[in-house]
């Protein structure tokens, strides 16, 4: 453990181990519903696809979660330059929040939802049973204390430590998701204002404070590998996430086209969010420029790999495949179709699996008391891991989309009577749905890859 | 980036930009929920539509299916079943069917849970269902299919 700076940077070891198995949860629960998609009875009875749907989407919020703090636990005592203020606390909270999580996809596999609900008392506090705020009210609340902690600890290590551009933009975009997770105990009767005030916790989720958490992560490990000056580096950050919440923030607009809102939504929508690819483009130049500008030659070759390819991936996902279908005219054609279900799994793997994955490969050596990096043979397998799971999201994402086309063109462009119905449609995708199941089945084998490169040591000397 | 564009005017750009956005964002809210009533009817949600709305999201309904296009993708979208299936001649009646045959149990099509829900609880979900259906939401879904 001696190649930490700081000792207290440790307790993030936790967070990113646990992040990883639940990350694993999520993608063999991807691959049942993926099933489910084609072979429809497949248990059926045993894991519905709504429970499996919730456990996939579920676990990917709270794993990326773990990987947010565990980055933040990582970074913040080092731009600091003091140790954090308490790891106790931080091991703490850790368990406290693998148990709830643990206890909430428990409660999911093993009781009917609507059990879940009468047990947890959501007729207390209706905040239940809409798309990705599923947790019983009580995991809600759990959230909000762990988080709460979670910034406590962390503004106090700030307070008596340096102030970088880094830690505040950090920060700033943890504050803000906990801030906005407050309209997930908002659930009005009328379902107009549900929706509406819905995405002020999800889009301004994702495309908006997470932006500034993947912004300062990404900063600080091109730093790092680098060597590129600070000041230089810092510029770019604000530059980037003052794009993200210009475009952003008014982008929420795309969400509201077809909800109970005024037409100039489809028009203000259109235009910020049409600009929302802009921070990912210029995160793509930024990551490549320092790598390019780099001072030294830093012997962990898998994370400059994962910085390079996060970067890639988010422009890719969250810029070209939100493009696509953000202007009102052809949203109304796409809106809640596989177009949709394509960006989602590009955008998310692009920009927030691949960020964590990123800090992990950077971190994991020194915590583990490696060094700098990893043996040359272990940073081969990660970046087959990196390869294997990059290109089985293109494909998925591509598979998606070629369903998604097909099912606009037949069920939603014809006029009523000529379209063909919801359920035939999906029968005319299932080409798409099995080469997207395949792909899925190379993903989870570029994960186990990526596993097994944690446990690689360098061959003995013959 | 030029030297001439300092880390200082970035910082700038980016608290006054994003406060400034955000305060249109929020102007634009305050805007949009004041016109919200004329277009979600909201004078028609009666008690058994809020009892609807709470079975919807105690079944977790949009594990599955999506209403006015948000939710899951595997199932059809509900946010115009009530036209599609019958709407005020026979919606209530195929509504009440539909719920009692699951699961149709047909090997390899996808399959509907039974919630085991009372005549009152099914009444309860079309109404919310049918109110669903009254709101403008600016014209969606394109076609009957949804």
């Amino acid at each position: 453990m001696s190649t930490l700076k700081y000792q207290s940077q440790a307790v993030a070891k936790p967070y990113f181990i646990f992040a990883m198995l639940l990350f694993a949860g999520q993608i063999l629960f991807g691959l049942i519903m993926g099933l489910q998609y084609v072979v429809g009875d497949f248990l059926a009875g045993a894991i519905p696809f709504n429970v499996a749907r919730m456990v996939h989407t579920n676990l990917l919020i709270v794993w990326l979660l773990f990987g947010f703090m565990g980055a933040a636990y990582y970074l913040v005592p080092e731009e600091a330059e003091t140790e954090l203020h308490s790891p106790k606390l931080a091991i703490a909270l850790f368990w406290i929040f693998a148990a709830a999580g643990t206890l909430t996809i428990l409660g999911y596999l093993l009781v009917p939802y609507s059990t879940l609900a009468h047990i947890t008392g959501n007729d207390i506090l209706p905040t239940m049973g809409r798309e990705f705020l599923e947790q019983p009210t009580i995991t809600k609340i759990g959230i909000v204390v762990v988080c709460l902690g979670f910034l406590f600890n962390l503004g106090m290590t700030i307070l008596k430590g340096r102030k970088t551009v880094i830690n505040l933009v950090l920060l700033t975009g943890l504050v803000g998701l906990a801030v906005f997770f407050l309209f997930a105990f908002y659930n009005p009767t009328n379902l107009a204002l549900d929706k509406y005030f819905w995405w002020f916790v999800v889009h301004l989720w994702v495309e908006g404070v997470w932006e500034l958490i993947m912004g300062a992560i990404l900063a600080y490990v091109l730093i790092k590998i680098t060597g590129v000056d600070r000041e230089v580096i810092e510029k770019w950050l604000y530059v980037i996430i003052a794009m993200a919440l210009i475009t952003g923030i008014l982008g929420t607009g795309h969400h509201f086209y077809w909800l109970m809102t005024p037409e100039y939504w489809q028009w203000v929508g259109s235009i910020f969010s049409a600009l929302e690819p802009l921070p990912f483009f210029a995160m793509v130049l930024y990551a490549f420029n320092m790598v390019n500008r780099r001072r030294r030659e830093h012997p962990n070759k898998a994370a400059t790999l994962w910085a390079l390819g996060t970067a890639v991936m988010a422009f890719l996902g969250a810029g070209v495949w939100g493009f696509l279908h953000t202007l009102a005219p052809v949203n109304f054609y796409t809106h809640g179709s596989q177009i949709t279900a394509a960006h989602g799994h590009m955008a998310f793997y692009g920009a927030y699996a691949m960020i964590v994955m990123t800090i992990i490969s950077y971190a994991m050596p020194k915590i583990r008391g490696i060094g700098e990096a990893n043996c040359n043979r272990a940073q081969v397998w990660e970046m087959w891991g990196f390869w294997l799971m990059t290109v089985a999201m293109v494909f998925i994402t591509l598979f998606l989309t070629g369903a998604g086309v097909l099912q606009v063109w037949l069920q939603r462009l014809p006029e009523s009577g000529e379209a063909l119905s919801f359920m035939a449609t999906q029968d005319k995708l299932s080409i798409f749905y099995w080469m997207r199941e395949v792909a899925g089945v190379f993903f989870l084998l570029g994960l186990l890859t990526y596993f097994a490169s944690f446990f690689i040591k360098e061959k003995a000397e013959a | 980036m030029s030297e001439s564009f300092t880390k200082g005017m970035a910082r700038n750009i980016y608290y006054g930009g994003s406060i400034f956005f955000f305060l249109i964002f929020l102007a634009l809210t305050f805007h949009t929920t004041k016109e919200m009533p004329q277009r979600d009817h909201r004078e028609n949600i009666t008690e058994a539509v809020e009892r609807g709305k709470e079975l919807w999201e105690e079944n977790n309904c949009i594990g599955c299916h999506s209403l006015i296009g948000e939710g899951a993708y595997f199932a059809p979208e509900l946010a115009n079943v009530y036209q599609r299936r019958g709407g005020e001649a026979g919606f209530k009646m195929f509504f009440n069917g539909w719920m009692k045959a699951q699961p149709l149990n047909i090997p390899g099509r996808r399959q509907m849970p039974n919630f085991h829900l009372t005549d009152q609880e099914i009444d309860d979900l079309a109404e919310f269902l049918k109110w669903t259906s009254e709101m403008d939401a600016n014209g969606w879904p394109p076609n009957i299919e949804g």
